[in-house]
């Protein structure tokens, strides 16, 4: 009962605060995260409301990434637009293509006159959303990297030591199969397979996924990743797939349920997985550690790249508001936001400040492999093939790899013909992308 | 009964358990994780009798929603909303198709048919087809995160006025007749004869459009975005795939249970009227 | 068909059409429209960048092997949810006709899953089948089965189908029903006293009668396959795995959205709107005609 009557005062509060504030200029953001991520989404327009007083964000949950696109393109095209909307990352090209709606950050900082440095933010975080001068289009919001997870009990029973885990993919074969055979269900299980086995495979080995710059130098462009590594990597998943030491598991973040369970020894998922991980699994349980990489293709590892989603700015709004978006981005890049962000959430920090901020409070020494994401994206200076990718119809792509590689893993088709046929049809989407946007 | 064969009586018993139970069993189970806490739902198998967390598990999703987490509401308000949406719907509907249906059936006048066409084409065409350009008008009509922009729009189908033309056709010409030899204006007829006539018609398409309003997941997900206006279906629906989360099933199916018990029980009681709507209709 | 015996004003009948006429056109016609004139157009997803390309859109869905593949699936899919549904409630609702004792126990919870919601029936069979605490797919595992939607696209369907028929069996039941107790009782006793027993009464008797409640059963069902299946795909597939799911519904909203391809997706809906209308015409033909008889 008391709680009732508090949240009742709350409300009440709330509601003479909002008459109090009339001069307030409102400021919608609409985003896609449910649950425990859309509370800490919360947490930020709170501060950020209580840090002024001239603007008041309003954070809208409009359900999933789709969704919350859908809402805002009706809502754009009506004249109702949201002034942020969350985006994810393969919608960047479509998001860039679409001139006359959307407001690049770079500019929205640059006319607010809003202080913005540009070298404050992790390289390959900064990169994928930038042009190739390095002007940024849209602020990233939540991004993540895969990462190696791996059960320690079921790496015990196979009588390994709990706390070593592979380093290279032959090692991981050779470790999940000892697993199988002290009778575990699944060996490895990937997650988000095109962008952790395809797309992050590529970088993490310098190999373009695409020509130009992985296509930020035009839109004319070719798709690249059906490399004579890859083709190997995939056949080489295809083969383990007999004897369950590589279980697919399904699409997006599907797989998850199988390494939750405690049904795998080993998972390649976003960093952003790691909290609901150890709630499964008990975080004594899990270690994190950096992705495996194929010693045949490159000595050492380059580095990954970033899955997630940003925030577009959207037109159509007065000058005055757009400085209150800006503040807001600011608000959100600053050190302490973007710390408490990543330790809550487990994705990565936007700015180095951050990451350094959060290590110097001990936070990784409480939860070891929480760093692991912010190493693997700035283990070297990323390369072109491993800055991000600027995919035209980037969606579907997905799709057709998604597809293509579930006939690899189902015996229909090898690898090679597998591959060959994604790049195939993918390219047919990046023509009909090029012709629309001319 | 004809004739007693107790064989047959046997078997239909028999069949019609076996389809109760492959119709009970997602609702019983749905109930059942509504009854305990979340970590057993994780854990597989799931149990399959009711736990200790019923009242709990209630309690929170109706005062403070899906774990107090933002983007949901406590249910009381979203299970307001939906209410009056649904109930909005079935009588509006029921409100403009039934004055339709009487003029098209009771006039004649220039442009009946081309009327009755335009009505008749919408039958049964869904908004998800056409939602950007509906949710255009909506918006130049200042009616987004409203009621009248969660229901108005979706009044626009003829169903209804197609079941009202079926069934006026089937009254008795001698009625009108003989109202108009006593000198009723065809508003008093309306009132006085085929309107009481109509109950169980009226009835059946309650029914029909206050769970079809109810039901509705991705119109009002569109068009609000003050949580005040949110419905209960789109509620549930958006907390089962979130990103980068594992669900609550235990709260989740608390408020699926929720969300199915007014329409269960506008059906359930309605059902004998419902019915008998539907066979007048028929006639 | 029309009425005889008609009122004779001017201005009342249009008074009377005109909230729904209002309404259709505000909300239907106008909208419509858009939509036909979009699917010439070819712009980005925000409205930008607008090209008018006459057919292209068109040419390009007939030129498009997944186009052929989601309206094979939905054809197939839709002649399954109608057939099946529709045989498994008529065949509940003779046998709830025939009973005495719990009939209305019986009928109280057959009723149940129309009040459902498509959105929230997705959510229920999701927790059901889930690979990893489902309690079927556990059930299905004990006895020898693998069964996983997420992975695999036959199961999917078959996941999908089932949900659906499992949400529309009442609705049918409830016609079949109403049009089963509507059958003049005389009728079954005279020739049950010519001997003719229960299966031949049905088939003889029952059956014709209920076949324009099937017919029109058969129409709702093809569009709730066709449309209302919309909610339980989003919550349970999204299409997926594969284009296993992908049916013309959610293609349309697939690919306008995720894929923000409007004019293509316009494309479709227009197609879309031409195969209702052409269902619901047929519908109504055959209405007439037998109102006629």
């Amino acid at each position: 009962m008391t709680r009732i009557l508090l949240s009742s005062v709350a409300a009440a509060a709330v509601l003479v605060s909002a008459q109090g504030a009339v001069a307030q200029t409102e400021i919608q953001f609409w985003h896609a995260m449910g649950g425990n991520l859309g509370e800490a989404v919360s947490a930020q327009a709170e501060g950020f409301n209580k840090s002024q007083s001239e603007y008041k964000v309003t954070p809208v949950y409009k359900g999933s990434y789709t969704e919350t696109l859908t809402a805002a393109i009706a809502a754009f095209r009506a004249k109702q637009a949201p002034h942020i909307v969350q985006v994810f990352e393969v919608g960047t090209a479509n998001m860039m293509a679409a001139k006359g709606a959307v407001y690049p950050v770079y500019q929205l900082m640059a006319d607010a006159k809003e202080p913005f440095d540009p070298k404050a933010y992790i390289g390959p975080v900064y990169g994928y959303y930038s042009t190739t001068d390095g002007k940024l289009l849209s602020m990233p919001f939540n991004s993540s990297t895969p990462v190696l997870y791996w059960n320690k009990e079921l790496l015990s029973k196979a009588g390994l030591d709990p706390n070593k885990p592979p380093t290279t993919w032959p090692e991981l074969g050779e470790m999940a199969k000892k697993a199988i055979a002290a009778g575990a269900k699944c060996g490895f299980t990937p997650q988000w397979q095109t962008w952790t086995m395809i797309e992050n495979y590529g970088a993490w080995h310098n190999l373009p996924y695409a020509t130009k710059d992985n296509g930020f130098g035009g839109t004319d462009i070719e798709l690249k990743f059906n490399d004579a590594p890859r083709v190997k990597f995939i056949q080489m998943l295809a083969d383990w797939g007999k004897d369950k030491t590589f279980v697919y598991g399904g699409r997006e973040g599907k797989s998850t349920t199988l390494f939750n369970a405690g049904d795998c020894a080993f998972h390649v998922a976003s960093s952003g997985s790691a909290a609901g991980i150890e709630k499964a699994l008990g975080a004594d349980k899990v270690g994190i550690a950096m992705m495996p990489y194929s010693p045949d293709v490159i000595a050492k590892p380059q580095n990954s790249i970033i899955g997630g989603a940003t925030l577009w700015v959207l037109q159509g709004k007065p000058a005055a508001e757009y400085k209150g978006v800006a503040k807001f981005m600011s608000y959100l890049s600053s050190t302490p936001v973007q710390a408490k962000w990543h330790q809550e959430t487990g994705y990565v920090p936007i700015t180095t400040a951050a990451a350094e901020a959060t290590e110097k409070e001990g936070f990784y020494k409480k939860f070891p492999g929480r760093d692991v994401a912010v190493k693997e994206l700035t283990l070297n200076p990323p390369t072109a093939n491993s800055k991000g990718l600027r995919i035209g119809n980037f969606v579907q792509i997905r799709d057709v790899v998604d597809e293509e590689l579930e006939s690899v893993w189902s015996g229909k088709k090898d690898a090679k013909a597998a591959l060959d046929e994604a790049v195939k049809r993918g390219n047919e989407l990046l023509k009909r992308f090029e012709a629309q946007n001319k | 009964m004809v004739e007693n064969r107790p064989w047959v009586t046997f078997l239909s018993h028999f069949v019609l358990i076996i389809g109760l139970i492959v119709i009970a069993f997602p609702v019983w189970m749905t109930f059942v994780a509504s009854t305990h806490d979340q970590e057993t739902m994780l854990r597989s198998p799931v149990p399959i009798w009711p736990g200790p967390y019923l009242l709990e598990n209630y309690w929170t999703v109706l005062t403070e929603g899906y774990r107090n987490r933002p983007g949901t509401v406590p249910l009381y308000i979203t299970l307001t909303n939906s209410m009056i949406m649904a109930l909005g719907v079935a009588i509006g509907k029921i409100f403009i198709s039934i004055i339709a249906a009487f003029a098209i059936v009771y006039f004649r006048f220039p442009f009946r048919m081309a009327f009755f066409w335009a009505i008749f084409v919408t039958l049964m065409l869904p908004v998800e087809v056409r939602i950007v350009p509906t949710y255009g008008v909506v918006a130049g009509l200042g009616m987004l995160d409203s009621y009248s922009g969660l229901i108005v729009p979706l009044i626009a189908s003829a169903t209804a006025t197609f079941l009202f033309r079926q069934f006026f056709l089937s009254v008795p010409d001698e009625l009108t007749e003989a109202a108009r030899v006593d000198g009723a204006s065809p508003m008093r007829f309306f009132w006085d004869i085929l309107l009481p006539m109509s109950r169980t018609s009226i009835a059946a398409l309650f029914v029909i459009q206050f769970i079809y309003g109810w039901n509705q997941y991705l119109w009002p997900l569109l068009i609000t975005t003050k949580e005040s206006f949110y419905t209960v279906v789109m509620a549930v629906s958006r907390q089962a795939n979130v990103v980068d989360s594992v669900p609550s099933w235990n709260l989740l199916m608390a408020m699926a249970m929720l969300a199915m018990l007014p329409p269960v029980l506008v059906v359930v009681f309605m059902q004998r009227q419902f019915v008998r709507g539907l066979v007048e209709v028929e006639k | 068909m029309e009425k005889r015996v008609t009122f004779n004003e001017r201005l009342l009948p249009y008074l009377l059409v005109a909230p729904q006429i209002v309404i259709t056109l505000v909300f239907f016609f106008w909208p419509s429209g858009q939509a036909i004139w979009q699917s010439m157009l070819t712009e980005d997803a925000f409205g930008g960048n607008t090209k008018f390309v006459w057919f292209d859109n068109f040419a390009h869905l007939f030129g498009d092997p997944n186009y052929y593949a989601s309206a094979r699936l939905t054809l197939v899919f839709s002649a399954l949810v109608a057939s099946i549904g529709l045989a498994v409630s008529l065949l509940l609702a003779v046998m709830a006709d025939r009973v005495i004792r719990g009939a209305s126990v019986y009928k109280m919870i057959l009723v149940w899953p129309y009040a459902v919601a498509p959105a929230v029936v997705g959510v229920l069979f999701g927790f059901l089948f889930n690979p990893s605490v489902g309690v079927i797919a556990w059930m299905l595992a004990a006895i020898g089965i693998e069964f996983n939607y997420v992975i695999n696209g036959n199961q999917a369907l078959i996941l999908v189908l089932f949900a659906a028929v499992w949400n529309q069996i009442s609705y049918n039941f409830l016609f079949f029903l109403a049009g089963l107790q509507s059958i003049p009782k005389s009728l079954i006793e005279a020739a049950a006293i010519d001997g003719a027993g229960p299966g031949k009464r049905f088939w003889d008797i029952a059956f014709p009668l209920l076949s324009p409640t099937g017919f029109f059963l058969l129409v709702i069902n093809i569009i709730y396959a066709f449309f209302g299946t919309f909610g339980i795909i989003g919550s349970l597939t999204q299409g997926g795995p594969g284009q296993a799911t992908n049916i013309l519904i959610w293609k349309v909203y697939n690919d306008g959205f995720r894929g923000q391809d409007l004019g293509g997706s316009s494309a479709q809906s227009v197609i879309l709107m031409i195969v209702v209308i052409g269902l619901t015409f047929v519908q109504f033909r055959f209405i007439e005609r037998r109102v006629h008889y």
